[in-house]
């Protein structure tokens, strides 16, 4: 038995000690990984060309910042000050002098060069490990010069996935409700975003009450809510044409819209005669089907990954508490059994957990649980906030969260935040204007 | 005999004390919960329990008839007062038949977006469903669901929630 232990040891140790660097993401991060991002070169050339079409300097450069800016924010890694590296971009990139960069205490290396081709922009980048003296990857991609900063989020989300052994969700989208106005007589308009917020672009002007946008999470499509015409109803917005229907002709509000893991369903909420139930639509046969019979309220559901089940918000034990049923609205379960009031579940991509909001003594909370309602762990307490949705890796939730107004009714604001499913690395998400209702798209390179 | 008389006289007497002192601690208690009604009454304004019995935000569809009745936190359930609003309401629309009206449901900030939607069409459905046992045409009602996207008071404090939590009968024609 000794011997065993002995050997096993032998086996374990210097494989460890070869081992190329990895992140660690399933615990909170208090150590993120030291990592130098060299600024991509540029030949001389190709670097005036960009300047013309893109009106930015070095191109190489703006992109290295869009890696740096998203490496920080995972709160997984540490970009080290570019005005402590040694070696030139160009030759770093060809053959690091990994002494220089371990003297900087860089564990990791991104290098890369950029090239105007044929009046597309060429980007190869590599991935080197600083302490074994190693390439761990090398990858090239060439597109319109317009896209430049998904070529930064592409490239983020490679080293993500090098190092972690998990997707990424940097090449996303955030969908959301931009608010401005008085509290009494708020503006709301669907607004959309790169996952780091920029590319900002409102979609609608503002003239009616738009609320919950959602991606539909194999296509850009959308589905909302919309008081278009003082009639609160779902409906479906392609967001690279514009186009928008309703979905379905109910005689009745329908709202809390989502979709289906294949796209093909919308999922949602009809009200009729001061009661909810669950309703869904196939969006290519218009086919209707009620999905729950309840005199209570029934809400906000949400598909699991496999299309298989539904987890949703009833309060028909008296207050608002998580269901999980089939998909067809057989073997309806209660879940969640904590004290308080919980709402919004939303099932994780990864199928194991599902987040929620939850309302106790005043205070709410986002929260994770697993699917059968064990394991309840509550990743942040606010005065107001709600609504979380996943990454596409469900490492990371977005969510919403509204400040308390004084007695004159001043003070309020909206604003999106993210934090990791291990409860740390909590952020202000940055918006032009306040902002609700955030919807994560899935990873738009894949 | 007369020992037995006597102890009856006894047991009597004491029954009667025990019945006094009680109705004393009756007495007691209430003036305790009204005291503390009063002073609960004092510090959020005008509400009863959560429901809100201020004048504040009301507007009148004709002199003596107020457009909304208020809700308690998470109920849809109808006070007394709103009862009598209604009936107000429902007076007024029957000597004016030609009027349509709809009815506005809100809900406070403190609940969920979605659960807030279902809330108030469940808030206003209940004023409707009165209306109509009081004879008025479903066909003259609409119903029209804001959650809690529209607050008459944008106060975080309980008397602001208690007035936005409300349906409001608005003239539709």
């Amino acid at each position: 038995m000794r011997n065993l232990i002995i050997l096993f040891l032998i086996f374990i140790i210097p494989s460890k000690a070869l081992g190329l660097i990895e992140v660690d993401i399933t615990r909170g991060n208090l150590n993120p990984l030291p990592i130098a991002v060299s600024p991509l070169s540029i030949d001389d050339e190709s670097k005036k060309g960009f300047e013309k079409t893109l009106k930015k300097k070095d191109i190489g450069s703006e992109i290295s910042k869009v890696i740096e800016k998203n490496l920080k924010t995972s709160g997984l890694f540490n970009p080290l000050d570019k005005n402590a590296f040694l070696q030139a971009p160009d030759i770093a990139h060809l053959k690091p002098r990994f002494e220089d960069w371990n003297l900087i205490k860089a564990q990791a290396l991104i290098t890369g060069k950029v090239k105007n081709v044929d009046d597309k922009i060429r980007v190869e980048f590599r991935l080197w490990d600083v302490l074994a003296g190693k390439e761990m990857m090398a990858l090239a991609f060439t597109t319109v010069p317009n896209n430049w900063r998904r070529v930064g989020h592409i490239i983020t989300d490679k080293v993500y996935e090098r190092l972690t052994g998990e997707k990424g969700y940097f090449d996303t989208r955030i969908i959301y409700v931009a608010e401005e106005g008085p509290k009494t007589k708020r503006i709301k308009k669907l607004a959309i975003m790169d996952q780091d917020g920029a590319n900002n672009k409102f979609l609608t002007l503002g003239n009616e009450l738009v609320l919950t946008p959602r991606f539909n999470p194999t296509s850009q499509m959308v589905t909302y809510l919309s008081y278009f015409r003082n009639l609160p109803r779902v409906y479906l917005l392609d967001i690279e044409t514009g186009i928008q229907e309703v979905v379905g002709d109910f005689p009745g509000m329908t709202f809390a819209p989502r979709f289906s893991p294949d796209g093909k369903k919308i999922i949602m909420s009809f009200a009729k005669d001061g009661n909810s139930d669950i309703y869904t639509m196939d969006l290519e046969n218009r086919i209707v089907e009620k999905i729950t019979n309840h005199p209570s309220i029934d809400t906000s559901p949400s598909y699991s990954p496999d299309g298989k089940f539904i987890c949703f918000n009833s309060d028909r034990s008296g207050y608002q508490q998580i269901y999980v049923m089939k998909s067809d609205g057989s073997n309806v379960k209660r879940i969640s059994f904590g004290n308080g009031l919980y709402g919004t579940p939303v099932w994780s991509p990864r199928g194991d957990l599902i987040a929620f909001t939850k309302l106790h003594k005043g205070k709410f909370y986002i929260g994770v649980m697993r699917t059968d309602g064990s394991g309840e762990r509550l990743l942040t307490e606010n005065f107001y906030q709600e609504a979380p949705s996943w990454s596409p890796n469900g490492r990371v939730l977005i969510f919403y969260r509204e400040t308390k107004t004084d007695d004159k009714g001043e003070g309020f604001s909206a604003k999106l935040w993210s934090i990791d499913l291990t409860g740390y690395n909590e952020r202000l998400v940055d918006t032009p204007t306040d902002a609700s209702d955030p919807s994560w798209s899935s990873l738009l390179s894949n | 005999m007369k020992k037995l008389v006597i102890r009856n006289i006894d047991q009597g007497a004491l029954m009667k004390l025990n019945k006094i002192l009680k109705n004393t601690f009756l007495v007691l208690f209430a003036c305790l919960v009204l005291s503390a009604c009063a002073t609960s009454k004092k510090s959020t304004g005008q509400m009863q329990g959560d429901v809100y019995t201020g004048t504040d935000t009301v507007e009148y569809l004709a002199s003596g008839v107020p457009d909304r009745v208020f809700f308690a936190t998470n109920e849809s359930v109808l006070t007394t007062a709103s009862r009598e609003t209604l009936r107000k309401q429902a007076a007024w629309l029957r000597k004016n038949s030609d009027i349509t009206i709809v009815l506005e449901g809100h809900a406070d900030e403190r609940g969920t977006r979605e659960y807030n939607l279902a809330l108030g069409e469940r808030r206003a459905n209940a004023a409707k469903d009165y209306l109509m046992t009081y004879g008025i045409s479903s066909n003259r009602i609409s119903v029209l669901s804001y959650g809690k996207e529209r607050p008459v008071d944008s106060g975080s404090n309980p008397l602001a929630w208690s007035k936005n939590r409300r349906s409001v009968t608005v003239k539709a024609n």
